[in-house]
């Protein structure tokens, strides 16, 4: 241990009596916590041990003296600091703090309207456990219980029931310290105190969920969640979030093959207890109408027909064989299916055209890929104890919400130094209190605790990467890739993309070859580079390529020509896809596959941390990519030999991490920028983290808070445009129009932002670009 | 010891008191000036010496409380002036602002200067707009004169004050609710530690004190400790203003040393209403324990009033006569309570909501003794629990009054309600209709 980190885990401890026992823990510790060391359960509501002490539901209150002298009235444990020399006397051995928490309890349910046989709570309730365990068995109150109307829409997703509230303050708290967004206040007084929102502003939070599973009674209800279920019927499963590289650890409950509610799980290290309200909430992609449930041929009709598995592999085969393929996954894939699509690609297709790129891209990018592939070395404690971090083309809580939650605690923890290479200030950047900066030329002062965050945006600005890797070799600063798709970094490490074979294996080494074809049992791999996402499109579209496996891919989010380039009736498309798609529409074969809950797998986070989980919807009769690759493969008589996720996850082990040299790092050349003039400007955009995404489909209380589309300009277009604050404008080019509402905002007077893929803002599909297009904007 | 001790209000029968010119007619500001020759380290130490205590119902030593801000840490240090007077009973303040504005403003000269504050606040009630514009008025002309602002008296010291009005809430005069209100929060109050010397307003060392407290400093500056210390008890020094309200002849304020007895307080203001005698009163407001005839001569200092059972609080001697249903009275303050709770902890604001429905109860003569029993176990589940002492507050009453007065609750529930006639306890009865 180097000294620097010795004088940081040098904690100073502190010894207190609790109930007659002994617990030595480090000072500052509250007495409700050293108490749960030792065991003891102190009743409580409003304490968190995330959020800053309240003391406000009281239920908590215990005996304390120190050093002989004793408080004259009992404490709140949760609010008080453990000292030397104290003797705690919890309602264990003291009556006075028996009394007292009765007491308390019998308080807090005299307005409580004890509907839990129909409370969505009942059955997980601290409220009603507590009651059991710390309350009388009956109530003296005869009088008349407060009432209000039922339930209150705070959001879309969030319903509150105020009857029920034991005003507590952990939304409110949370909301306010850990999300930042204090939509939600406490207001009016007295016994009529009752958790609120501003007048006319529901509660826009991408983090609301949390609010509901930190109720401490069933005071705050999903809107879709809302008594569908009882806590008793559900079968719970831990899980890994699937939708970012964030790394969430969930728990998805299932009753009767169905997922009704996911919840935030416990993981320090990495989301400690919260989520977002995507992981959340979007799941019922999962059960919409456009699933596939049978493989697909299509037939001589130009249709397709459900077939038989046999039938189907044994035309997908057919179609393959002997082909120029290539393979399109879509970056959502688990580590082991993505492995199963390299193998697949190097073996059964003898080819490296294969990238996990479903979105925009550069070659730039791959080389950076590459060079960084076998040294993951960033974690959120790096996070923790960083001296400034530097965003680059990155939006955290749009794009990586729980690094954004991580961020915001330092921030207000420690007043960590956050710098952002944004074209705007966005809210998330103003909550982070970030200097904005439009280059990485103007970051100074990094150290070897800085970090730099690169989004995957950054392969949309030519000579970012070589930038961003130039400034972490001069400063000692660390690197980590954030892209937004949770399979990304698996799908890297596992080899699904051109220039990289499993482990980080650098494809143009002889001996990364020589290394995987042994362990694969091939004779050769081959050697040529692999084409990119647009490339392997133009391929396909030119007859250079004439077939393609291509599994959860949305040709929209590549470009806007990428679905014609798939439409060269020349091309044989195997779909491997969860969901009827524009791919599915145009390929030959269909095969259905098992969406995250119905398998079991492993996404690498941003850190490169394993996040497992096992099969939630245990009796799905689904099957995932890797099983179904590897019938393919056996089909097409070059088997892969992967009948399983846990297998395909021990060859993968066995396989190992690159142990020579990386790839080099990439060398681009700053492009010059476009110089928009008059009503020109340039575009710059990315995807709110409630959008229009496919996997949000089917979850309307969701979408309900997504922000709303919005024109960002700056004040001195506005008053060249002559528009003010939510006056309609049209952004254009010559392929379409977006119109939406303008917001004077922190941007260039050049640029304007607009959301990616929102509702009435869909970058791609309308203007044909996302960013760095000149565009025309004029007052609608 | 003489029974009466006009200090502040020794000259409130002068027409023009509230001015700055009647102020300096009597020396007003030449302690501020003799204040700021000193060094503010011995200005803390006299204060400290005198033996003053918080008059604001805590009693806790003033100079004590600014010895506690830590000094040379280069942070902003605020003074903040309690003048949310709420308490029912309780009206020293408002008439001593009405009255002599410049006691106050001049003590703040001299408490900021000590604890080293350039910003000064007062926190006044919303209700009495007439207060305000009274105090605004002295704060403008103390301004114009050179006494607040830049340089004061050329003696090189800056301050500005400023008056803050509340929005009207009794937890305001809670010292940590008012912090946050005066910085524009809902009022509730804060979790101490911190306490406010080391993180008060916008979390910078702050002293709280009350009107009287603060007021009462120019007259130890200038007359001195043994001037002071000539007034009052052993351990409660000095001259204090008892407010007298109720069934009492001549109701107002009496100016007199701490340990002066409510007989004798009663003699000055002529005794109890007419006709009448007294039945119970309270020591310091509604929110201590009653006390009855035979706590008259318990001395009225800090240590004299506890002794017996009930605290000096803010000195609101409210006197009710035997017309006045102790039951009645004590439902009207319980429901004063529930009012004014802030909500934030369960047993206050739960607590108050069932309070008041059981002594409705008992007003209309529902229930059996056992409920009287209850009623006394759910009040002593609040006292004490609470996250400030405003719980406590809704708790003494009841108490106390069950207490002295048991047999009169049983009567009412024996009655089948109150015996009493409401109207024999109003001012405009007629006299002998008791």
């Amino acid at each position: 241990m180097s000294p620097e980190n010795a004088i940081a885990t040098e904690v100073e401890m502190v010894t207190v009596v609790i109930d007659g026992f002994e617990v030595t823990v480090p000072k500052g510790t509250l007495i409700i916590r050293a108490a749960e060391k030792l065991g003891i359960q102190i009743p409580r509501f409003c304490d968190h041990p995330l959020l800053s002490p309240a003391g406000a539901c009281r239920q908590c209150l215990v005996d304390v003296e120190i050093n002989g002298r004793a408080f004259p009235k009992p404490q709140a444990s949760c609010t008080i600091p453990v000292k030397n020399g104290m003797i705690v006397k919890t309602q264990l051995t003291s009556e006075v703090a028996d009394k007292a928490q009765k007491g308390i309890m019998e308080l807090l349910l005299i307005n409580h309207p004890l509907d839990c046989p129909v409370c969505d709570k009942g059955g997980e309730c601290p409220l009603q456990n507590q009651a059991m365990s710390n309350g009388r068995p009956e109530s003296r109150y005869e009088g008349v219980k407060r009432t209000y109307e039922k339930p209150s829409a705070i959001s879309s997703q969030v319903l509150l029931d105020r009857e029920r509230c034991v005003l507590c303050a952990r939304c409110t708290r949370f909301s306010n310290e850990i999300a930042g967004d204090p939509f939600i206040t406490l207001n009016e007084r007295g016994a009529l105190q009752q958790v609120g929102i501003y007048e006319k502003d529901p509660f826009l939070s991408y983090f609301s969920g949390n609010t509901v599973q930190i109720c401490p009674v069933g005071a705050l209800t999903g809107a879709s969640y809302r008594f569908r279920s009882r806590p008793f019927d559900l079968v719970s499963t831990p899980s890994a979030c699937e939708h970012c590289a964030s790394g969430c650890s969930m728990r998805t409950d299932v009753r009767r093959g169905k997922t009704l509610r996911r919840l935030a799980g416990e993981d320090a290290e990495v989301n400690e207890e919260w989520n977002c309200d995507k992981g959340r909430w979007a799941f019922k992609y999962i059960t919409n109408k456009e699933r596939v449930s049978n493989p697909m041929v299509r037939g001589a009709d130009g249709e397709l027909h459900e077939a038989s598995w046999p039938e189907a592999l044994a035309a997908a085969a057919a179609g393959l064989k002997g082909k120029r393929a290539a393979v399109l996954t879509g970056g959502r894939s688990t580590i082991e299916d993505s492995y199963a699509y390299a193998k697949f690609a190097r073996v059964a297709l003898k080819t490296n055209d294969i990238d996990f790129r479903s979105r925009l891209h550069s070659d730039e990018e791959a080389a950076f890929l590459a060079s960084i592939a076998t040294e993951l070395n960033v974690s959120y404690r790096d996070i923790d104890s960083a001296d400034h971090v530097v965003l680059v083309d990155f939006e955290p809580e749009d794009e990586s919400p729980i690094v954004f939650l991580r961020l915001y605690k330092q921030v207000n923890k420690r007043g960590l130094k956050v710098s952002t290479i944004s074209p705007v200030q966005s809210r998330g950047s103003e909550k982070l209190k970030a200097e904005l900066h439009s280059t990485l030329a103007s970051i100074s002062g990094l150290t070897n605790k800085s970090l730099i965050l690169v989004g995957e945006r950054a392969s949309e600005v030519i000579g970012q990467f070589t930038a961003v890797t130039k400034l972490a070799d001069q400063s000692g600063a660390k690197v980590a890739w954030i892209p937004r798709r949770a399979g990304e970094v698996g799908s890297l490490l596992a080899g699904a993309i051109g220039n990289l074979l499993p482990g980080g294996r650098p494809l143009s080494d002889p001996a990364a070859r020589v290394d995987i074809a042994s362990s694969w049992g091939v004779e050769s791999l081959p050697a040529t580079a692999g084409k990119a996402t647009w490339e392997i499109l133009e391929a396909a579209s030119d007859g250079r390529i004439d077939a393609l496996v291509v599994g959860g891919v949305d040709p929209l989010d590549i470009s806007s020509e990428a679905l014609g380039q798939l439409l060269n009736p020349s091309t044989f498309v195997v779909s491997l896809e969860i969901s009827h798609s524009a791919i599915t529409a145009v390929a030959d074969v269909v095969l259905p596959v098992a969406a995250v809950s119905e398998k079991s797998g492993s996404f690498l986070n941003w850190e490169g941390r394993p996040r497992s989980f096992e099969k939630a919807i245990t009796d799905s009769l689904t099957r995932s990519d890797l099983r179904i690759l590897s019938m393919l493969a056996d089909e097409m008589g070059a088997p892969i030999n992967l009948p399983s996720t846990a297998a395909t996850a021990r060859e993968l082990q066995s396989i190992g991490v690159w142990d020579g040299v990386s790839a080099s790092k990439p060398e681009v050349a700053r492009a010059p920028i476009a110089q928009p003039s008059g009503d020109q400007a340039i575009l710059h955009s990315w995807r709110q983290l409630l959008d229009l995404g496919t996997l949000q489909g089917g979850e309307e209380n969701l979408a309900g808070t997504a922000r709303p589309s919005e024109v960002v300009i700056s004040a001195h277009r506005a008053q060249t445009l002559g528009v003010v604050n939510g006056d309609l404008v049209k952004v254009s080019t010559a392929r379409g129009t977006i119109t939406a509402p303008a917001r004077i905002g922190k941007i260039s007077d050049s640029d304007i932002w607009v959301p990616r893929n929102s509702m009435g803002s869909q970058c791609i599909a309308t203007l044909g670009a996302a960013s760095g297009l000149v565009v025309t904007v004029v007052k609608a | 010891m003489s029974k009466i001790a006009p200090v502040l209000s020794a000259h409130w029968d002068e027409a023009d008191s509230f001015t700055l010119d009647g102020y300096k007619r009597h020396g007003g500001y030449n302690a501020a000036m003799k204040a700021l020759a000193m060094s503010p380290d011995d200005v803390i130490a006299l204060v400290k010496d005198s033996g003053l205590r918080g008059r604001g119902g805590a009693g806790f030593p003033t100079g004590t409380k600014w010895s506690f801000i830590p000094q040379g840490d280069n942070k902003e240090h605020y003074l903040v002036v309690n003048a949310d007077e709420s308490e029912p009973g309780t009206c020293k303040d408002m008439p001593l602002l009405m009255a002599n504005p410049h006691v106050l403003i001049e003590g703040m000269i001299i408490a900021s200067y000590a604890i080293r504050a350039n910003y000064a606040f007062i926190y006044l009630r919303g209700e009495v707009v007439h207060v305000a514009r009274r105090v605004q008025q002295a704060i403008t002309d103390a301004y114009a004169a050179g006494l607040l602002g830049k340089n004061i008296g050329g003696k090189g010291y800056d301050l500005e004050l400023v008056l803050h009005i509340g929005a009207g809430a009794y937890i305001c005069g809670e010292e940590t609710a008012l912090l946050d209100s005066l910085e524009g929060f809902r009022g509730q109050p804060r979790l101490r530690p911190p306490f406010p010397a080391i993180a008060g307003l916008y979390a910078r060392p702050t002293v709280v004190n009350n009107v009287e407290s603060i007021a009462s400093v120019p007259a130890i500056i200038d007359r001195g400790n043994e001037w002071f210390q000539s007034m009052g008890t052993e351990k409660s020094k000095g001259f204090t203003l008892y407010s007298l309200s109720g069934h009492v002849k001549n109701p107002g304020q009496i100016e007199a040393p701490l340990g002066v007895t409510l007989r004798e307080l009663l003699e000055l203001a002529g005794g109890v209403r007419e006709g009448h005698t007294l039945k119970f009163w309270t020591p310091g407001g509604s929110s201590t324990p009653l006390f009855t005839a035979e706590h008259l001569d318990v001395p009225l200092d800090y240590e004299g009033v506890s002794a017996a059972g009930s605290m000096l609080g803010t000195k609101a001697l409210q006197i009710f006569d035997e017309t006045t249903c102790v039951v009645r009275a004590v439902l009207r303050w319980t429901e004063f309570y529930k009012h004014e709770s802030c909500g934030k902890c369960t047993p206050c604001r739960e607590g108050t909501w069932w309070l008041v429905q059981m002594m409705k109860d008992l007003e209309a003569g529902k229930g059996t003794p056992a409920d009287l029993d209850k009623l006394i176990e759910i009040t002593q589940n609040i006292a004490g629990k609470s996250f400030c002492a405003l719980a406590d507050g809704a708790a003494s009453p009841i108490i106390s009054s069950v207490k002295y007065f048991r047999d009169e609750y049983v009567a009412h529930l024996n009655h089948g309600g109150c015996p009493f006639d409401p109207v024999a306890s109003t001012l405009f009865a007629t006299a002998g209709r008791a």
